[in-house]
């Protein structure tokens, strides 16, 4: 390491606290946008995710999991017929109206499972027990919406669409990217909340025999049950998240915001270090004239760059920290996950080296003969 | 150790050109102290810049230990500058936020010695210079004279045999001047290295051994100076 590079850096205190600021800003973007559409990617197909289903037959042309329309129940009697098949359960996924005790509306999302099998149930438990759902107007919510939802709490009693519902648990971490929050209950109550008759569903859930290829027995299925397409788990994931991700726009736009904050950030770090290699140009030509290679002089730039970008790296990583566990709570999830930190390290060195390139030009430039003019 | 021989430099093109040197010969030996005078513009700069291989002439040669200088690749002119000389200029170019010893360190980082080597070599510089308790401090905590000892001990750094300074006392009090030109000229005297002077003092006449006097780009007369 170039003494001249660390002190020089170290000796313009403001320049250093601009420089680290660009870094850090431009930093802190990237990880909470790009935080944000890895929380986008999570949380819009979550239920799917981690639903245990196998394979989902629905109305034909469905967009997503969040946008079915009801089938014929009865379609789970020719399902279940098929070979592979262990067991079909119905499951609906339906906007509905929770009123508040104001009086005022939430948009809810009823998710009606089976509750026996748990083929879609709520994966993370933080209160109750799914079994509790076999009560008539049951209900659990995450523990995260109990504000949004009114300040409820286990045993108090809402109105969904009109119908009376209990609390009788929370989910924890179960999180809707629509506003709409995602509210348990058994298929059975699901269908006095939502309008939908008896012998309709809005999903069969699939599980497979162990060991069954399921692109086989998708194909088998989509033979055998009429008038529904059917899609494999994973599927189903891409469809529902390429739609919320992608098709609405949100997914573009967080990705836009971590490629502008690296832009911004390069600006602004190429900015200062081109000041700073502009206020020190003196001290550069004495140094070639001294006998120093362009070579040197990249090295006492590059150096400078890097240990900016180490610094400005370490005080964002601290930052983006508080910004990631303060949105446990708030209205985004925003992840960090280790490939990212070790990723954002990586785009630091980067966007630290691309803003020098300026400032090596500039130093290559320099006539050494400049030093014995005034 | 310099052989200087009808030396042209023109800057600039067209109209604009300006013939900063027009066939200038010179030797310098080793062991000397020769100073250069000469009206302002005649071009004493220009001569010690190329003499220094960090300016290229236009043409004529410059030979260092017998080696032609003129036309070699640009690429190549700092190895012969790290080899060769010690720079000393009027307005010090020290590094202000290095200590006094990093920047004497610095140079010696140049030529390849590093670590406690580097250390001792700067600190045994700095006594050279009478400046060792002053290793700490930084270039604004010193008067111009105690800077530009300091620079010197930086020229000296790696031993060039050849030291090149350009007005090194038009910054200084007289006496500090004095000091300055002292320590120059024993750098000739006692330890054999060819010191070229540029100045307009005419006090310096007393420690040299040689004086050019440069007109218009010329070398028009030579005389031997007091200490001769
Ligand atoms: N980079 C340059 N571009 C154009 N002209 C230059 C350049 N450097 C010097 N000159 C011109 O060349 C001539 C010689 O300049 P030089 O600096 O060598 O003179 P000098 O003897 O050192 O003068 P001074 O005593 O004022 O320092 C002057 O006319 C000067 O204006
Ligand atoms: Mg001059």
């Amino acid at each position: 390491m170039s003494t001249l590079a660390i002190r020089n850096l170290f000796h313009d205190k403001v320049r250093l606290a601009v420089t680290l600021t660009g870094v850090v800003f431009a930093l802190i973007l990237i990880v909470v946008q790009f935080g944000l559409f890895l929380g986008f990617l999570e949380t819009s197909a979550n239920i799917v995710e981690h639903s245990g289903v196998d394979l989902w037959i629905t109305a034909k042309g469905l967009p997503h999991v969040n946008g079915g329309s009801p089938i014929p129940e009865r379609r789970r009697y020719k399902a279940m017929q098929a070979e592979g098949v262990k067991e079909v359960r119905p499951y609906a996924l339906v906007f509905a109206n929770w009123k508040l005790p104001t009086g005022a509306q939430e948009a809810v999302q009823v998710v009606g499972f089976d509750v026996d099998s748990r083929l879609g149930g709520p994966w993370e438990l933080l209160a109750g027990s799914v079994d509790d759902l076999k009560g008539d107007d049951t209900v659990i919510i995450d523990r995260h919406y109990r504000a949004k939802l009114g300040g409820v709490e286990i045993g108090d009693t809402v109105e969904i669409n009109g119908r009376r519902a209990r609390i009788v648990g929370y989910t924890d971490g179960v999180r809707s990217f629509t506003t709409a929050p995602y509210v348990y209950t058994s298929f059975k109550n699901a269908l006095d909340y939502i309008p939908m008759t008896q012998d309709q569903t809005v999903f069969l859930v699939v599980r497979a025999m162990p060991g069954v290829a399921l692109d086989v027995l998708k194909a088998r299925l989509q033979r055998v049950v009429p008038n529904v397409d059917v899609y494999t788990n994973g599927e189903m994931l891409s469809k529902t998240r390429n739609y919320w991700v992608f098709s609405t726009g949100a997914g573009v736009t967080t990705l836009m915001g971590a490629v502008l904050g690296l832009l911004v950030g390069t600006v602004v770090v190429a900015q200062t270090i081109y000041a700073a290699t502009v206020d020190h140009i003196r001290e550069f030509g004495t140094l070639k004239a001294m006998g120093a290679t362009n070579g040197y002089l990249y090295k006492v730039i590059l150096q400078q760059a890097l240990l900016s970008a180490v610094l400005g790296f370490a005080i964002a990583i601290v930052v983006a920290h508080f910004v990631v566990e303060g949105s446990r709570s708030g209205d985004a999830l925003i992840l960090m996950p280790p490939q990212m930190v070790a990723g954002v390290f990586g785009l630091a060195i980067a966007m630290c080296t691309a803003a020098s390139v300026l400032s090596i030009r500039k130093a290559t430039s320099i006539d050494p003969a400049m030093v014995f003019r005034g | 150790m310099i052989q200087i021989r009808d030396l042209y430099k023109t800057y600039g093109k067209g109209s604009a050109e300006v013939h900063a040197l027009n066939g200038v010969s010179l030797d310098v030996r080793g062991g000397e102290f020769l100073v250069l005078m000469g009206p302002s513009g005649s071009g004493k700069t220009t001569l010690i810049s190329i003499m220094g291989c960090i300016l290229q002439a236009t043409r004529g040669s410059v030979k260092i230990d017998g080696r032609e200088m003129v036309g070699l690749p640009e690429s190549r002119l700092p190895a012969v500058r790290l080899r060769h000389f010690g720079f000393i200029f009027q307005g010090f170019n020290l590094f202000p936020a290095l200590s006094v010893r990093e920047n004497v360190e610095i140079a010696l980082d140049l030529k390849g010695v590093h670590g406690g080597k580097a250390r001792d070599q700067a600190m045994e510089l700095l006594t050279r210079v009478g400046l060792a308790d002053k290793a700490k401090r930084f270039p604004a905590d010193l008067s111009g004279g105690q800077k530009q000892r300091v620079a010197i001990a930086r020229a000296l750094a790696g031993d060039p045999p050849i030291i090149l300074a350009d007005e090194p006392t038009a910054a200084l009090d007289s006496v500090s001047g004095r000091t300055v030109m002292e320590i120059l000229s024993s750098l000739a005297r006692e330890q054999g290295r060819a010191v070229v002077v540029v100045t307009h003092d005419p006090r310096v006449l007393e420690y040299a051994n040689r004086i050019v006097r440069i007109e218009d780009g010329k070398a028009v007369t030579e005389e031997e100076g007091v200490a001769a």
